[in-house]
């Protein structure tokens, strides 16, 4: 993960139609745990919603053959179950449960070592168009660093 | 079964601030009801689920952009309604 660049997801460990499993490194050393928080550095829990919506954004990126970008534009219930320091290994999955016209929905989760971290139920995201040709180039740039092989929607 | 106006009213009103007695059939969901797009998205995602279809919103939004079809067509709730009626008919057919 680089915090502050907000590449939260490191590797894509398995994807399919409906899901995707991936692996975040929390990074020992960032300029966001000098604030969050001193003397007690942890991921803040918005970055871990973050972290579960690029998940889903790349199984949505995935689906869609890269034709369209997820934006996020919600979510119902949001659990943050145990703090996350610096050198923690994160296993991020997401899992498709609707896609609509012009919209999807996702639940994702966050756990490590076996235990359950965060969850997130029914992200939201908007299927747009990519607004530039620069976004949708560095979109299939990240995927394929991460090891998410392109293929396109059938 | 409750018609599918009362159960898009249901939807809208549980999804929505707005108050369940103040759907009409002739209520405009955007200009009468003032529900903006997040919220329509959500009252769309409920109705997916409730009638087990897809509310195809893109191409009814690019018939009424393009003017090929009157927002009312679609937007109106009674016309809503009707449009959903059609859909779950479609699918069972």
């Amino acid at each position: 993960m680089r915090l502050e660049y907000f590449q939260m997801i490191d590797r894509v460990i398995s994807v399919g139609p409906g899901e995707i499993a991936t692996e975040a490194t929390v990074p020992l050393a960032s300029p966001v745990f000098e604030g969050h928080f001193p003397g007690h550095p942890l991921v803040p829990g918005v970055l871990l919603v973050e972290t579960m919506a690029q998940a889903s954004g790349f199984l949505l990126l995935h689906r869609l053959g890269f034709a369209r970008m997820p934006f996020l534009i919600g979510s119902k219930e949001t659990k943050l179950r145990s703090f996350v320091a610096p050198g923690a290994v994160l296993q991020v999955t997401a899992t498709l449960v609707h896609e609509g016209s012009g919209f999807a929905v996702t639940d994702a989760a966050i756990t490590a070592a076996g235990r359950r971290i965060c969850e997130v139920r029914e992200l939201k995201f908007s299927l747009q168009g990519f607004p530039a040709p620069e976004l949708q180039a560095a979109m299939r740039e990240r995927a394929l660093q991460i090891g998410l092989t392109e293929e396109p929607r059938p | 079964m409750a018609s599918a106006f009362e159960r898009i009213a249901d939807i809208i009103a549980e999804t929505s601030d707005v108050p369940r007695e103040s759907i009409k059939p002739e209520s405009h969901v955007i200009e009468d009801l003032g529900i903006d797009s997040l919220d329509f998205l959500d009252i769309v995602f409920a109705i997916d689920k409730a009638f087990g279809i897809k509310v195809p919103v893109e191409s009814w939004t690019q018939e009424v952009n393009s003017g090929a079809a009157p927002a009312g067509q679609y937007f109106v709730m009674e016309n809503l309604a009707k449009r959903i009626e059609e859909l779950v008919a479609a699918k069972a057919g």
